[in-house]
């Protein structure tokens, strides 16, 4: 069974893609429906696990063995993997219906359902691994399948310049990641997670000489894992591949880019505890990289016009959020807030989608306005996830996103507290930006010249069925989950998967804290439907007063033009400095170029010599005469 | 085994070519007959070479299949044998010949009976380098390779072909002289030429520098190390398709295969010295062609710097000493022999088809050849060391080795891998991607039959060796550990001495 949630998915993409010539259809029913069992058998094994404790590690086969460097490939169920694998597998069924409909002008259906398919494998790969390398193996191919599928329409220039960027972005996290890897193999001498974790507490105080620098080694190997981290999750630095991976098809943008690849790096960090715990330098760093992303996204996300480009800040913004519990050690209430995140973002983003297609791709919510009557089931969605998102009271981010500050809270240090407050304003921004795009997108006039009001319907039950899905899955799943992933005993449920040198102590949080964020979020919904929809002339006021801030924020910190000045300009002007004046100018100068150059030269003259007249031929053998007379002259 | 299996391997191809030489008759009528027997010569040997795999005894490291007669009395003999490490090149290059040779029945318009000619013997010759275990008869045969190779580019060549030849010549017959003049010196010092013999017979310290770096200069230019590789480029551009797969694929391995068969046998304590040297040059070499990669305008030229950063990683490996850098330049050669390869096929599908090597003269290949696109994207992914392709395994292991031995150096090396992947990224997205607005591309059509099977063939190879990369590791291991031991012995016993 195990094999076989790992396997569908592959044999779907395989089958899918190979048997186009069966049509379309064929291509779509075979990888949704392998997806489909996978998910179910998921379920399965997550119910076993939980009440059966059919937890094991099994094996595929051995990969590599290249002295003491051994590596398997396996299949590991623990109660992390099992949770990650209904995650990732229900997500992407659902994802899979959905693109049924969503997908149905596209004439390339087959490559996007294997796509998909593919991805689902890889990232399975990734979450039911056992050792590091293996992990690696479903990194690349998650960061693969997202290169194909930002790229999916690749007559567009824009969509294969985002699907590179988004490659090489990862790519310079993967640079940290796979160094991570050589330190703990160089120090552990294996890359398997539980013969690491068992020599951690040995090598906790070991410091090693690193590039001239003095440093903990546990310290080094969690920085490095956490760049990778920050690659694959689009933290602070290295996010700038997230926004624009939204030139790929909405449906992978709820997929990958909100529910489950861009969680990797959460799901890496968590995976790692039992490293983390004894860095606490390195879980500061992280709660840190986590706060900033948290903030930056937000606020960034408050000004930009394109529907999905703001789903995807406030992914960004999210996945801060889970990077900061997991760095104040609230390891299970990070992937609480992944669980009810992938509900309420994935449906988020496949109801901007259902917008997206009914207005023949407009993406810009200036185009948009006073939907909500032509698309209620949308509508209903929308607000379901947003009201989720924001942390409205009972629903799912509700229960996720206070646990995190009130862990944060508890977590007692200067770092946590400070996490606290950047948590709370965070969530104030979240909940004006998302009420923000409602308004502006449901509300008010309808603004687009293109269409008219008329044309516009909700889509059809393919797209409908996994909304109400997920939004149920965005209602409840905070609700009935809480107490079992993080309540009193939840480490009944986590068992060994997560490791805590402290336990955190359940306190009591101050009553403020409890009732604060709520009473945020739901002042800030009148507050949004005031600056936009009542009153928006108070915001044009503001915006002309901040320019500068104004600016700043739209151009997302500036971040794609100072990266864009100082490695891909210089790298660029260096590869071709090098070609023509290293290979060309000295190289191939004073090399190859140089000596037949010489060589030439003295033939040129030594053919002169040859003049063919006897009386050259005489004076040349008179003047060698002589010099040989008077050579013996004076050795005689 | 009393069956010569080595000289019937090393010479079969060249009496194929004998054969093809006899053939009289019509052009069209003796093109054809050319093509089937080099393609029966080339096949029966790949198959007499999976027989010899096969019959190969993964389980002790000395020379198997070992052929010894007398040439010179006293001086050399004609020995042959082979190990864990050799009998994988010869593998490699019986299995990219008959590729080569289905390649160019598209490909090569004129003089096809004497280019089959030319790469049958070829095959002898690299083959014979493979299996020598004498000094000479190695030379002999490393040498002799030029010939064929420096003709199939200056006659089949493109535009400046004449250039590129002499260019190749110049370089690679500077190193051999040298290399040349340390095999005589080798004589002098130790009274033998047979490989097995002088790893016995300690060279005294002073001469493995000299003669180590007589035989570096020679392998550097082979491989070719930076600087030394200039003549690469070129002589990719200027070789016809299947030129330049043996080139990149066989040729360029000899550099590896000699530093790991004499360097370090024969001179480990010099080996041992000049780690520094070929860091350096390792980790310049990744760096600096992959950034000249990024900017080139031509495929094959990008391809052919790719190859030499690529090389990088098989040099910076084998001076590590241990087992995953040494296994992973092995496995990063036979990968590379793979992928590369596929690479200039791929060029030459195009080449073909259009007549042109020029990034911007593509553009939106995918609308009309999508099968083309698809094996194109895995062997860009196997370029660019993706996890699930050979190209990974090799390079990973490669710097897992490095690691070991020095920081500095490896993590140099794996910033290669990010500037791999760009380079190959945004040539993939230049030629496939986009739109199809260049109308003389519109009619040109996808990959026939013989291409597709080919390209279909190494694309599953590069995914199978890099999940199951066991095939190749099994082979080599116990000829690896003994390298390794031999190498420690060495070592060790010299700082005794001190």
């Amino acid at each position: 069974m195990q094999y076989a949630i790992l396997f569908l998915p592959l044999l779907g993409a395989i089958f899918g893609y190979s048997a186009k010539h069966f049509g379309d259809l064929f291509s779509q029913l075979i990888t949704t429906l392998f997806v489909c069992l996978s998910a179910i058998l998921s379920i399965i094994v997550f119910y076993n696990g939980i009440f059966h404790e059919n937890y094991g590690n099994y094996l595929v086969f051995q990969w590599i063995s290249s002295g003491d460097f051994i590596v398997n490939w396996s299949i590991n169920i623990d109660p992390l993997s099992s949770i990650m694998l209904v995650i990732v597998s229900l997500i992407s069924a659902l994802v899979h219906i959905y693109s049924i409909g969503y997908m149905n002008h596209d004439p390339n259906k087959p490559r996007f359902m294997s796509y998909l398919s593919l991805f689902t494998f890889a990232m399975m790969t990734l979450v039911v691994s056992d050792n590091f390398l293996q992990l690696f193996f479903g990194w690349e191919g998650v960061g693969l399948s997202s290169y194909l599928l930002i790229g999916f329409w690749y007559k567009k220039d824009s969509a294969n310049k985002a699907a590179i960027k988004a490659f090489i972005v990862n790519r310079a996290g993967d640079f940290g990641f796979v160094i991570a890897l050589f330190l703990i193999f160089l120090f552990f001498g294996t890359l398997n997670y539980n013969e690491v974790f068992q020599l951690v507490p040995i090598f906790a105080e070991k410091e090693i000489n690193f590039l001239g620098f003095d440093a903990n080694l546990i310290t080094l190997i969690c920085l490095f894992l956490f760049i990778g981290a920050m690659g694959k999750s689009a933290q602070f630095f290295l996010h700038t591949w997230l926004p624009d991976a939204m030139e790929g098809p909405t449906p992978v943008s709820a997929l990958i880019h909100a529910a489950t690849m861009v969680t990797a790096g959460v799901f890496l960090v968590v995976r790692c505890s039992p490293i983390f715990e004894y860095s606490q330098f390195a879980l500061n760093f992280v709660t840190i990289i986590g706060m900033i992303t948290a903030f930056f996204a937000a606020s960034v996300a408050i000004v930009q016009n394109d529907i999905k480009r703001i789903i995807a800040y406030s992914t960004c913004s999210q996945l801060g959020y889970m990077f900061f519990a997991a760095g104040v050690g609230a390891y299970h209430v990070a992937i609480f807030h992944l669980f009810t995140h992938a509900f309420f973002k994935a449906l988020l983003f496949l109801g901007s989608g259902s917008v997206i297609h009914s207005l023949n791709d407009e993406q810009d919510i200036r185009n948009m306005g006073g939907l909500w009557k032509k698309m209620p089931y949308t509508w209903i969605s929308m607000i379901v996830g947003t009201l989720a998102l924001t942390g409205f009271p009972f629903l799912s981010g509700y229960y996720s996103k206070d646990a995190i500050i009130e862990f944060a809270y508890l977590s007692g240090t200067n770092v946590g507290y400070f996490a606290t407050m950047v948590g709370i304003a965070t969530a104030f921004l979240t909940a004006v930006y998302s009420w923000r795009l409602i308004f502006k997108t449901f509300h008010g006039k309808f603004n687009n010249k293109k269409l008219s009001k008329s044309d516009i319907h909700d889509s059809g039950l393919v797209i409908i069925l996994p909304l109400t899905a997920l939004a149920l899955g965005a209602i409840f799943s905070g609700f009935l989950f809480k107490d079992f992933l993080i309540g009193h005993h939840s480490m009944d449920f986590w068992k060994n998967s997560i490791f805590l040198l402290e336990e955190i102590e359940h306190l009591d949080v101050p009553i403020w804290l409890l009732y604060i964020t709520p009473i945020i979020v739901t002042l800030s919904i009148p507050l949004a439907y005031y600056l936009y929809i009542k009153n928006t002339k108070v915001l044009e006021k503001i915006k002309l007063k901040n320019k500068l801030l104004y600016e700043f924020l739209l151009n997302k910190w500036y971040f794609d033009e100072i990266y864009e000045l100082i490695f891909v300009k210089p790298i660029k002007s260096i590869g071709s400095f090098l070609w023509k004046a290293g290979d060309e100018k000295t190289i191939d100068r004073f090399g190859p170029d140089g000596i037949s150059k010489i060589v030439k030269a003295i033939s040129n003259k030594a053919v002169k010599l040859q003049s063919g007249y006897i009386f050259d031929y005489a004076f040349v053998m008179l003047i060698g005469l002589s010099l040989l007379l008077t050579f013996f002259i004076i050795y005689k | 085994m009393n069956f010569p299996i080595l000289s019937s391997i090393t010479f079969l191809p060249l009496i194929g070519a004998f054969f093809i030489f006899l053939t009289r008759s019509e052009k069209n009528q003796s093109d054809k007959n050319s093509i089937y027997l080099s393609l029966f010569t080339s096949f029966t040997n790949f198959f007499l070479v999976l027989f010899l795999w096969y019959s190969f005894d993964p389980t002790t490291y000395d020379f198997q299949f070992v052929e010894e007669t007398t040439w010179i009395s006293g001086f050399i003999k004609f020995k042959f044998g082979i190990d864990g490490i050799s009998i994988l090149f010869i593998l490699l290059t019986a299995f990219i010949t008959p590729i080569c040779i289905i390649s160019c029945i598209n490909s090569i318009k004129s003089r096809l009976k004497e280019f089959l000619i030319a790469i049958l013997v070829l095959e002898t010759f690299m083959i014979g380098v493979f299996c020598s275990l004498d000094l000479v008869i190695f030379y002999l045969f490393f040498e002799a390779g030029l010939i064929p190779m420096f003709l199939i580019i200056g006659i089949w060549g493109g535009a400046r072909k004449v250039y590129s030849a002499f260019k190749f010549f110049l370089f690679t017959l500077l190193g051999s002289v040298l290399m040349l003049v340390a095999i005589i010196a080798i004589y002098w010092i130790t009274g033998t030429t047979d490989v097995v013999d002088i790893y016995e017979i300690k060279i005294p310290k002073e001469f493995q520098y000299l003669l180590w770096l007589a035989f570096f200069s020679s392998f550097a230019v082979k491989l070719p190390m930076w600087p030394v590789h200039t003549w690469l480029p070129d002589a990719h551009v200027e070789a016809p398709t299947a030129g330049s797969v043996i080139l990149a694929a066989i040729l360029l391995k000899m550099g590896g295969y000699g530093f790991l068969r004499f360097s370090l046998g024969m001179f480990p304590l010099a080996s041992e010295y000049f780690v520094p040297l070929i860091f350096a040059l390792s980790v310049i070499a990744i760096i600096y062609t992959s950034l000249v990669a990024l900017m080139q305008d031509d495929m094959k030229k990008l391809i052919a710097y790719s190859s030499v950063a690529h090389m990088g990683f098989v040099t910076m490996g084998i001076f590590t000493f241990n087992k995953q850098g040494i296994e992973g330049s092995m496995i990063q050669m036979l990968s590379h022999g793979l992928i590369s390869a596929a690479l200039f096929l791929c060029v030459g599908v195009l080449y073909d088809r259009t007549h042109s090597r020029l990034i911007k003269s593509y553009g939106g290949l995918v609308h009309i050849l999508p099968k083309y696109s698809f094996v194109f994207m895995i062997f860009a992914l196997g370029t660019l060391g993706l996890p699930g392709t050979s190209g990974f395994v090799g390079e990973f292991l490669v710097l897992v080795g490095t690691f070991k031995v020095n920081f500095l150096v490896a993590i140099i090396g794996s910033l290669g891998v990010i500037l791999s992947a760009a380079y190959m990224l945004w040539l993939y997205k230049r030629v496939i991607f986009g739109k199809l607005e260049k109308v003389e591309l519109k009619k040109i059509k996808d990959i026939n039959l013989s291409e597709s099977g080919i390209l279909f063939v190494l694309a599953a190879l590069v995914i199978f060796f890099g999940f199951y990369p066991d095939p190749f590791l099994e082979t080599m291991r116990v000829s690896v550990d003994n390298l390794i031991n031999n190498y420690n012995l060495e070592i060790n016993r010299s700082i005794a001495l001190k």
